[in-house]
């Protein structure tokens, strides 16, 4: 800690010190692209459509070589790998740019090879990027909820929880009063329900943080499952149809092809999203709430000798964790389908918990992770609607796989807050 | 600012860590707490900062009563405080970590950062502090930290600071300049309460020195008096500051390091390159402050490093690349610098502790089974020959004062006859009572032929056990000079210069150095 007086350092010229990983990784990346999607590239063209044919604005649809785009991917990807094994034979760091650059064709090089070798090679780009920012709706609003608990120096396992329960309170809310406004307020109610009792069991009673919060989720889970097949099936008429949200158009800007869909035709859920995401980032890093939180993640007992209340800090950020996550939680029953499903948030919100990791503790970090494996979501049922060769239940692995590459640090090590998961007992 | 401390006690279950301790910190004084590890000055320090409750007693600030709830009203009042250990946010800028608590701000609770880096550089400015705002903390050597500590109470109009060990993990030019810094800002009419253990220092910059020894005040002394007498003040009976050593006798050089280098994960040179010898029968002790690469030095010949190059031969075998295990196997005792982390199982009782490193050789194993009543009869036998103070040999060692602890550890790597012994910090928060039995049992170890190497940070220790001086400084060996050397010499070696040069500078400059 600050007693680290070490000068910096003189020579990162070393004998001994010296990482292959990422150029080895890369090489066998390459590789396999060289093997599968250039070599074993379909000899047809694909079909990437932009817009559909009565949008108000049309782009015309790209049309390329699967082998084409292939061979030059691989190609690309090979050279890459070639300049990060010379970067790291003359001991020299590489360039952030290029695991991001070969990331980039990777996804391309994939992207047409899969779709290319599918019955119909012919895919709407437009719908593939919308579904998969409608997808990373909870996942964003969960990570959300993880930044706000983890940079106070709670470990919030609980996500899962919090987006179940809210999708059951907004659910079973809109259902009784009929609107579906105020099941998106019992959605952020019963998040804070949640967050409440991680709050005081991890904050008040210094309970092992990460045990609260798995018990918090089994727990979450066997109580709606319970309300689930006792009362909401039993009369579903009742409790559990509740109205959808209304899309709101937003006119002209709606009609930009490709964002428009993305950024300007949501639900009050969707609209939500974007605004807490800029709200939490600019209050995080620019306000004098946002840099008491840091600090009590990082060094609480530092804040503390300032006159900053360390534990009631956190207290109320779990508990603002507890709306973000609640909202997150009502787009299963608002927006995606009308009905609550017993489970139905599918372990959602552990992969909220490795895009706040993926995206380094960082409201916009944890923003593009989550669009990654919305994305990774998405691809896999619209590739399995195409009739792909490769099996589905692979295709349903991906977003998965991608977290576990991911969060085993495959993008740069990301540091978390100094202090998070330690509670904070005074003296 | 006049602040009065009246009949303060401080209670921790039954243990009493201040009992009526009664002080005045008059304005423009510089107030010296002097104490031994324990003694309860950072009890009572922390009393005043509103971090504790006091059990009894009262505060006064300029002759009215108040009461302290947290640090934000100690600081309201006009009192700072530097921490021993800083109180920093290691990845705030400077900036930030100033502002923390005491935000300026925009509307809608929005920080306004100029504002502070404004008061920052003023306060900069008039104390020649040489601070960057925008500097992230963890980056910042560690004397330009303790200057963020004092700007952090400035900025808050501290009238009284508290100093808690400030010089301890300063270099001696540091700790000049820290001096300065605080003759400054007594002729600014603030006052400045000096807590610290070293003698020397509190002599020299005291108007007023209080000695606390178990939580009470058993006197005040004029900084003019002498040392022997503080010292005996501070302990409670006479002391002898020096150790009766007689002259090394060295044999033959059996442990030998040439051209080590450690590096850390991410591939800066923390030993950089260091070749020297120990002879049979001497003490090399190595200086340098705190984080100059004397932790992976010793850790690299324990076989605790990764990333070694170079070499280090014990009679003749070379110790690089072996396990731990074989080194420990090859005779080599290690005293760590954290004894309550890397030292002791804290939840292990004292006879478990005292075989950590022979618990599977007879006669404490046989086979799978372990010997309980063989642990127990050498537990008995070290505890008595090491005077261990403890409830028994089971209690747990986590429960045993500081000097106690580092009695077990000692009797431990003692247990067996060594062909190198190596100690960190063997005194480090040790009381001086136990300090003098430590020093005579490594010496016994010298004279008995053994090689020696002591790692310290504290220049009085070096000085005293020392037959020959090596100075680490960034992980570089800035020379290696008789145990009779001038700590003026070592001061500036410790700061980076080679010896020859030090040695040089030295004979020119008779200065007033500490």
């Amino acid at each position: 800690m600050s007693t680290a007086t070490t000068a910096p350092a003189r020579g990162t010229g070393d004998a001994t010190v010296r990482s292959w990983k990422n150029p080895i990784i890369l090489s066998v990346v390459a590789l396999f692209a060289l093997l599968v999607f250039a070599l074993g590239a379909p000899g047809n063209d694909v079909t990437f459509r932009l817009s559909e044919e009565n949008d108000p604005i049309v782009l015309p649809s790209i049309v390329v070589s699967a082998q084409l785009i292939g061979w030059l991917a691989a190609i690309a990807m090979i050279a890459l790998a070639v300049l990060a094994i010379l970067h790291t034979r003359a001991r020299r760091k590489v360039p952030t740019w290029v695991p991001a650059v070969f990331a980039i064709l990777f996804l391309i090089a994939f992207l047409t090879w899969v779709v290319g070798s599918a019955r119909t090679p012919n895919v709407a780009l437009y719908g593939l990027l919308a579904g998969s920012v409608t997808l990373a709706v909870p996942l964003i609003f969960g990570s959300l909820s993880g930044v706000l608990c983890e940079r106070s120096g709670v470990v919030n396992i609980a996500i899962e929880g919090q987006l179940l329960f809210g999708a059951f309170a907004a659910a079973v809310a809109a259902s009784l009063s009929g609107s579906a406004f105020v099941g998106l307020l019992a959605a952020a109610v019963a998040g804070v329900l949640v967050s409440l009792v991680l709050a005081v069991f991890s904050i008040r009673y210094v309970v092992n943080q990460v045990i609260v919060g798995v018990v918090l989720n089994v727990l979450v889970s066997g109580l709606t499952g319970f309300l689930f097949s006792a009362v909401l099936s039993e009369d579903s008429e009742r409790w559990n149809s509740p109205p959808r949200l209304p899309v709101i158009e937003i006119p002209l800007l709606a009609d930009i092809p490709v964002i428009g869909p993305i950024l300007f035709q949501q639900t009050i859920v969707g609209y939500l999203m974007y605004i807490a995401v800029a709200v939490i980032y600019v209050a995080l890093y620019h306000s004098r709430w946002g840099l008491r939180t840091r600090a009590v993640g990082e060094h609480p007992k530092a804040a503390d000798t300032l006159g900053v209340n360390v534990n009631r800090m956190r207290f109320v950020n779990v508990l603002l964790a507890g709306v973000v996550a609640g909202v997150g939680g009502s787009f299963f029953t608002l927006v995606a389908v009308s009905g609550f499903g017993r489970d139905m948030t599918a372990g959602q919100g552990y992969i909220a918990l490795a895009a706040l990791i993926f995206g380094r503790w960082n409201p916009i970090g944890a923003f593009f992770a989550a669009l990654l494996f919305g994305f990774a979501t998405n691809l896999s049922n619209v590739l399995s609607l195409l009739g792909t060769p490769v099996p589905d239940q692979f295709l349903r692995m991906l977003p998965y796989v991608v977290t576990v590459f991911a969060v085993a640090g495959l993008v740069g090590r990301s540091r978390a807050p100094g202090a998070s998961g330690i509670p904070y007992i005074k003296g | 600012m006049k602040l009065e401390l009246i009949g303060i006690t401080k209670r921790f279950g039954s243990l009493v860590a201040n009992d009526s301790i009664d002080l005045v910190v008059e304005p423009g004084q510089v107030h010296s707490l002097l104490g031994e590890n324990g003694a309860g000055k950072s009890t009572l320090m922390n009393v005043l900062y509103g971090l504790y409750d006091p059990t009894e007693g009262e505060i006064r600030v300029d002759d009215k009563p108040v009461t302290f709830r947290g640090p934000g009203d100690a600081m309201a009042a006009g009192i700072g405080m530097v921490h021993q250990h800083f109180m920093l946010v290691p990845v705030f800028t400077v900036a930030e970590n100033v502002a923390l608590g005491n935000e300026a701000v925009r509307g809608g609770g929005m920080l306004n950062l100029q504002e502070t880096r404004t008061r920052i550089r003023r306060i900069s400015d008039q104390y020649g502090f040489d601070v960057d705002p925008d500097a992230v903390v963890e980056d910042l050597p560690v004397g330009v930290q303790q200057r963020v500590e004092i700007i952090k109470a400035l900025v808050r109009n501290a009238e009284v600071l508290i100093l808690d060990e400030p010089t301890a993990v300063l270099t001696p030019k540091e700790t000049d300049e820290l001096l300065g810094i605080m003759a400054q800002l007594t002729a600014d009419g603030k006052s400045i309460v000096f807590i610290s253990h070293k003698l020397r220092e509190v002599k020299a910059v005291s108007d007023v020195i209080t000695v606390i020894r178990r939580g009470k005040v058993v006197g005040t002394a004029d900084p003019s008096a002498p040392t022997t007498e503080l010292a005996s003040l501070m302990v409670g009976r006479s002391v002898s500051l020096t150790l009766d050593k007689k002259p090394a006798t060295p044999g033959e050089v059996t442990f030998r390091v040439r051209d080590l280098t450690v590096q850390a994960d991410n591939g800066q040179r923390v030993v950089d390159g260091l070749s020297f010898d120990v002879a049979e029968g001497e003490i090399l002790a190595i200086a340098g402050v705190q984080g100059n690469g004397q932790t992976e030095l010793t850790e690299a010949i324990m076989g605790l490093q990764d990333h070694v190059t170079g070499s280090i031969t014990l009679g003749g075998n070379e110790l690089v690349g072996r396990k731990v295990k074989d080194v420990i196997r090859a005779g080599v005792g290690f005293v760590p610098e954290d004894r309550s982390v890397e030292g002791l199982v804290g939840t292990f009782s004292v006879a478990e502790n005292l075989i950590l490193n022979r618990y599977d050789d007879a006669p404490f194993a046989r086979g799978l089974s372990m010997s309980p009543s063989a642990v127990e009869k050498n537990a008995d036998e070290k505890i008595a020959e090491f005077d261990v103070r403890t409830q028994s040999a089971s209690a747990a060692a986590g429960t045993l004062s500081g000097g106690n602890q580092q009695k077990v550890v000692m009797a431990r790597e003692f247990s067996r006859p060594l062909k190198l012994f190596i100690a960190s910090q063997p005194t480090r928060g040790v009381d001086v009572g136990s300090i003098e039995f430590l020093h005579r049992r490594i010496v016994a170890e010298r004279d008995g032929g053994t090689p020696v190497i002591i790692v310290s940070t504290e220049l009085d220790e070096v000085l005293e056990l020392a037959d020959r001086i090596a100075v680490l400084y960034r992980g570089r060996l800035m020379g290696i000079v008789p145990g009779t050397v001038s700590r003026d010499v070592l001061g500036l070696m410790m700061a980076g210069m080679p010896a020859d040069e030090a040695l040089a500078q030295a004979h020119d400059v008779q200065g007033g150095n500490l």
